[in-house]
Parts: structure tokens; sequence; C-alpha cells
């Protein structure tokens, strides 16, 4: 019966297709858009699974003290992250202060500077470096790096022991060297994501500096930076993200001693390194195991909260363009 | 650029300009290093370790004495990756085209863009975490096992195979769906017909270089596959992998088995590269096609 209604009747054209000819349409439809909702149901199971596991060692110690207590003893059953969330915090902060200037420079080069024939080339090199294992990382760092630099450490140590954080005993794994090590392993996100926002200054904005009569690198510093400084903000922090969450690398070289350092050479321990390192052992006390749950979920929501900062610069520098910055001359800094 | 008639650039302003460009250059060169040194610290410590009975013998756990090859760890890592990749590639890129054909920019499809983002950044240690609590600890799949591990490595994969997907299914040109359904079609045979084809060069590059990235992870199956000496073909029972023979011989201060570990990083690094290098080649193609 429904067939003998034309199309006109039913209030909407079908062109003819009978409703059967339609179902794998809404089959595949229908199944793909459960896939995608269960992304969203992945992520909410995720956290309610690490929350419920990780609840033993929060109702013990409470939210504050289990991330603020100096205190990672695992004789006693103490658990305080203090010492591996600053360990987190100084080899990021090494690895960003070491990685960026090197990312953001390469990107620069490579888009700005290098003769055409070499841009495809040295940006497949830079990609490269991602595709290294973490896990070679750490063993290099740990047979070659940590040996190689033990000297010059120490003698950078003496040499400016009055600087604040630096001086003493250099420890052969250390804070210093998981923040290298580190920032080797973000130079490639950071410097890809730097060159798609460096990419997108206007070619009219180059052209106008240098007609203007500016030099490269003055077109540099006045067209292209104001341009994309949000966008290398984004980058830098994606690769902050990165450094916070690295695991493998970073357990090697670190030395894995829960206690705060007193300086930049001195052992430490991460948020990422405990994990890896204990979790082993744990599995038979609950305690620790729901501790060092509770650490990952530290880690997660601190890899979470960097991430959405990044993305906000990110998606602001790709949708903007933060012309606003780009007043020539008015803003750079470096 | 400067001719003696029109010299407009002082000198001072030259020489900064070619000294910031001198220091762009040594910032490109210093990001560099590090990968030339750590392939050559790789292959020259590696290439004494290789040896035919280096690939044909599994480790023999002794300490001391001959510490064996690392067959069931290259066996492994090909077997859970394969695993992982069966997982998350399809419904990587299921999600891919649910993105770009249907939701597009509602609001839903914007909050599974928003939440595929953050997979992204979570910690792969955080993938093992999860994995350990619910297969393992939840109860009812028994202990340590291959697929563990392998799910683990498919939730790592997940958010890069539908980015990338997401990035390519985008540059298939509209007019070629408008011409498919202005001749009768019906969208479940554009999606199979004529976007994924078009689209595929760039898919199987996302898929390589998604599975690259996951061989090379360890933290992800510490505590899910786990790590034993000998070969095995059942997914369902605990499995060596190569980054996990690594890194349980890097912790043994035993020469011997430090060596073992430069040459299966050598042997990870040279299978990296054989998804790698394919990957590029193939992206290289698609968009000059």
């Amino acid at each position: 019966m429904a067939s003998a209604a034309t199309p006109v009747e039913r209030g909407r054209p079908s062109f003819g297709r009978p409703r059967r000819a339609r179902l794998p349409d809404e089959i595949l439809k229908w199944v793909l858009t459960l896939l995608a909702a269960g992304i969203l149901a992945l992520i909410g199971f995720f956290f309610i699974r690490l929350y419920g596991e990780a609840h033993l060692a929060f109702s013990k110690f409470g939210w504050i003290g289990f991330t603020f207590d100096n205190s990672w003893d695992v004789s006693k059953s103490v658990f305080g992250a203090l010492p591996l969330v600053v360990g987190t915090m100084i080899t990021a902060g090494v690895a960003l202060v070491v990685g960026v200037p090197v990312a953001v420079a390469a990107a620069l080069y490579v888009t700005e500077l290098c003769p055409r024939r070499l841009r495809t080339p040295l940006t497949i090199l830079i990609d490269l470096l991602a595709a290294v294992p973490s896990i070679v990382y750490g063993l290099w760092g740990v047979f070659v790096v940590i040996p190689r630099l033990r000297s010059i450490e120490q003698w950078f140590s003496d040499t400016f022991g009055f600087l604040p954080f630096i001086g003493g005993h250099v420890a052969g794994p250390n804070y210093f060297i998981g923040g290298l090590i580190l920032a080797i392993m973000i130079i490639p996100i950071v410097s890809a994501i730097s060159r798609e926002v460096i990419a997108t200054v206007p070619t009219d904005h180059k052209e106008a500096a240098l007609a203007l009569g500016a030099t490269r690198w003055e077109m540099i510093r006045m067209a292209v930076l104001p341009y994309s400084r949000a966008g290398i903000m984004g980058a830098a922090m994606l690769g902050l993200g990165r450094a916070i969450g690295e695991t493998i690398a970073v357990t090697l070289v670190v030395g894995n001693a829960p206690e705060i350092g007193k300086h930049l050479f001195d052992q430490g321990y991460t948020l990422a390194a405990v994990i890896a390192n204990e979790f082993g052992e744990a599995a038979a006390t609950p305690i620790h195991r729901s501790a060092l749950i509770a650490a990952g979920l530290v880690l997660f929501v601190l890899t979470l909260a960097v991430n959405a900062i990044a993305r906000y610069y990110v998606v602001r520098a790709e949708r903007t363009g933060t012309a606003a910055g780009a007043l020539p001359g008015v803003t750079v800094t470096e | 650029m400067t001719s003696a008639l029109l010299q407009t650039t002082s000198a001072g302003r030259r020489r900064r300009d070619v000294g910031m460009r001198g220091v762009l250059l040594i910032g490109t060169i210093v990001a560099l290093v590090p990968l030339f040194l750590v392939l050559f610290y790789v292959v020259k410590r590696g290439i004494g370790a290789w040896s035919v009975t280096f690939f044909t013998t599994d480790p023999t756990g002794a300490f001391l004495g001959d510490p064996g090859g690392v067959k069931s760890a290259l066996l492994g890592t090909i077997e859970i990756v394969l695993l992982a990749s069966l997982i998350a590639v399809p419904i990587g890129i299921g999600v891919a085209v649910y993105l770009v054909e249907y939701g597009k920019q509602s609001p839903f499809a914007r909050v599974v863009r928003y939440f595929v983002d953050v997979l992204t950044g979570v910690p792969s240690i955080v993938f093992g975490l999860f994995i350990y609590i619910v297969l393992i600890l939840g109860g009812g799949f028994g202990g340590f096992a291959g697929w563990k591990g392998s799910v683990a490595l498919a939730l790592l994969m997940l958010p890069v195979v539908t980015r990338a997907s997401e990035v390519v299914l985008n540059t298939v040109p509209d007019t070629l769906r408008e011409a498919a359904l202005a001749l009768g079609s019906p969208r479940w045979r554009i999606v199979f017909r004529v976007v994924l084809p078009t689209a595929l060069p760039g898919l199987v590059t996302g898929a390589l270089l998604a599975i690259a990235r996951a061989a090379g992870e360890t933290a992800p199956l510490l505590f899910t596959a786990f790590a034993i000496n000998a070969s095995n073909f059942d997914l369902g029972k605990p499995m060596n992998s190569l980054p996990l023979q690594i890194w349980n011989d890097v912790r043994q201060a035993q020469d011997r088995l430090v060596e073992r570990a430069w040459g299966s990083a050598m042997a990870l690094i040279v299978l990296i590269l054989l998804l790698t290098i394919p990957a590029r080649i193939l992206s290289r193609r698609s968009r000059t096609a």
C-alpha cells in the first residue's frame, strides 16, 4: 500500500528507492555512530576504573596529602607523591628549556631560510627523531650519554655552584640527563607543529617586510614570529604534555630515588617512572598498587590540563592567525 | 641583494642578519645531532650482536653464560602488533569515516573529535595501567597475555589512525561524492566504492605510521603482555616482545645482556624503518597524484 503512494504524497521525495535499499545506509550510519560513541564511553570508563582503583590511596592520604606530601616510602607504606610531581616538573622543564628553542629554530630554518631542495630531506630527518622508540633513547642514555656527560656536568656544577640548584656531587643518572633525553624526544613534535603554524603566515606579510627593506631575520622577527607566536606556544605546550607522560626513557636515566633532589644533577623520580619501576612488585600490595594507580591518575589529569591549554593555543592560531599580534615591531621580546 | 648603488642595509643590521641566520642553522644541526648519534651507537654496538643464532634462538634466561637470542621477542612483537593493528585500524578508520561523512560539524562529532585528541595526549603507561585494571585485576580473563598487550597498543594507535584518516578523507573532493550521488548511488556505496579507494594511499600511510609507533612502545606492555623467554604463537599466554626484551636486558649489569639489548634495539629500529619508509613514499605519491 505504501508503495502506491507517490513521493509527493509522503511529503518527501525519495526518487523511488525502496526502503529495503536504504537499509544498508542506515546500518552503516549507526555502526559508525556507535563506534564514535564508543570512544566517549571508553574515556568515561577509563576515568571511572582508574579512579576506582586509586580510591584506596586517596581515601587514606587524601587528595591533597597524596599529591603534595613529601614522602614516598614503600617499606612504611607511606605514599606522598610530591617528590614525583617535582621530578616530573623539573625534567619536563629542562626538556622545554633545551628542546623548544632548538625545535623552533629548526622549524624557522626549514620553512624560511633553507634552500628549497633541502626542505623535504631536513623535514624527514627531523621527523625521524620521533621514529626512534623511547626504549632506544633510554638505552643510549644509560650507556652513552650518562658516562660521556658526567665529567662535563661535574665541571659545570663546580664552576657555576653559586647559581641556585646547581652545585654538589653529580649523580650518574639525574634530573638533567632525564630532561635532556626528553628534550630530544619532544623536538620532532614541537618542530612539526611550529612548521605548520609558520606555514600559515601570509606571504603578503613577509613580502611587505622584505619590500620595506627588512633583512631576512628582520622579516622573521617582525612578520613571522608575531603571527605564529600563539601557535608556537601551543606547540611547546604539546611538547610539555609529551614530556610529562614519557615513561621508559626517563625511568632508565633519572635515577629513581623517591626524594626531592637537592640540585639539578641529583637523582630523582617522576610520576611515570615510578609506575614503570614499582608496579611489578606492587601488584601484591593493595595500598602500594593503589598509590601507583593514583600516581597514574595525577599524571593523566596533568597531561589533560596541559593538552587542553595547548589545543586552545593551536586552534586559536589556526583560526585567527593571531592577526592582532601581527603589528610589526610591537610585541616581539626575543 | 644589495648592490653598491643601492646600499640600504647598514652593516650592523646585516651582521645581525647573518648572525641570526647562523643561529637558526645551528639550531637545526643541534636538532639532528642526536638522531645521528643514536643511530650511530645503535649500529656500532648492535651489529656485533647480530648473527644467525641471535634471530633463531630464544633467550635462555641465564644471567651468566650464553644469554641466547631474541627469536621470541621478534615473533612476539610481530604477533602483538599485528593483532593491535587488526583492532585499531578498522575502528580508527570507521570513526574517521563517521566524522567526515556523517558527523561533520555536528555537536556530537565535535565532542568525539575533542576526545580523540584527548586520547592522543594520554601517556602510554596510563593505557597499560588501564588495561591491567580492566583485563587482569577485573578478573574473568586470566593473567598476563599477549592479546592484552595488543589491546593496550590498540588504544594507543586508535587516535593516531583516526586523526590521520580524518585528514586524508577530508582531501577527497566533494565533487566525487556529488557525482556518485547524482548517479543514484546510495551513501554506503559511496563510502566503500568512492571515498575509501580514493583515500587509500593516505589511509595506509596513517596506519603504517601508527603501527610503527606501537611497535616501539614498551610501557603499555609492561603489565599486560609481560615477558617470557620461550617463543609462542598463543596470544592467550604471556608473550615476549623486543621493547620488553631491551627493557629487561638494560637493567641487568651484565655485558652480554647489554650487548643483546643493543642488538635488539637495532632490530627494533630496522623494523620501524621498514614500516615508516613505505609510509612516507606512499604519502608522497598520493600528494603528487
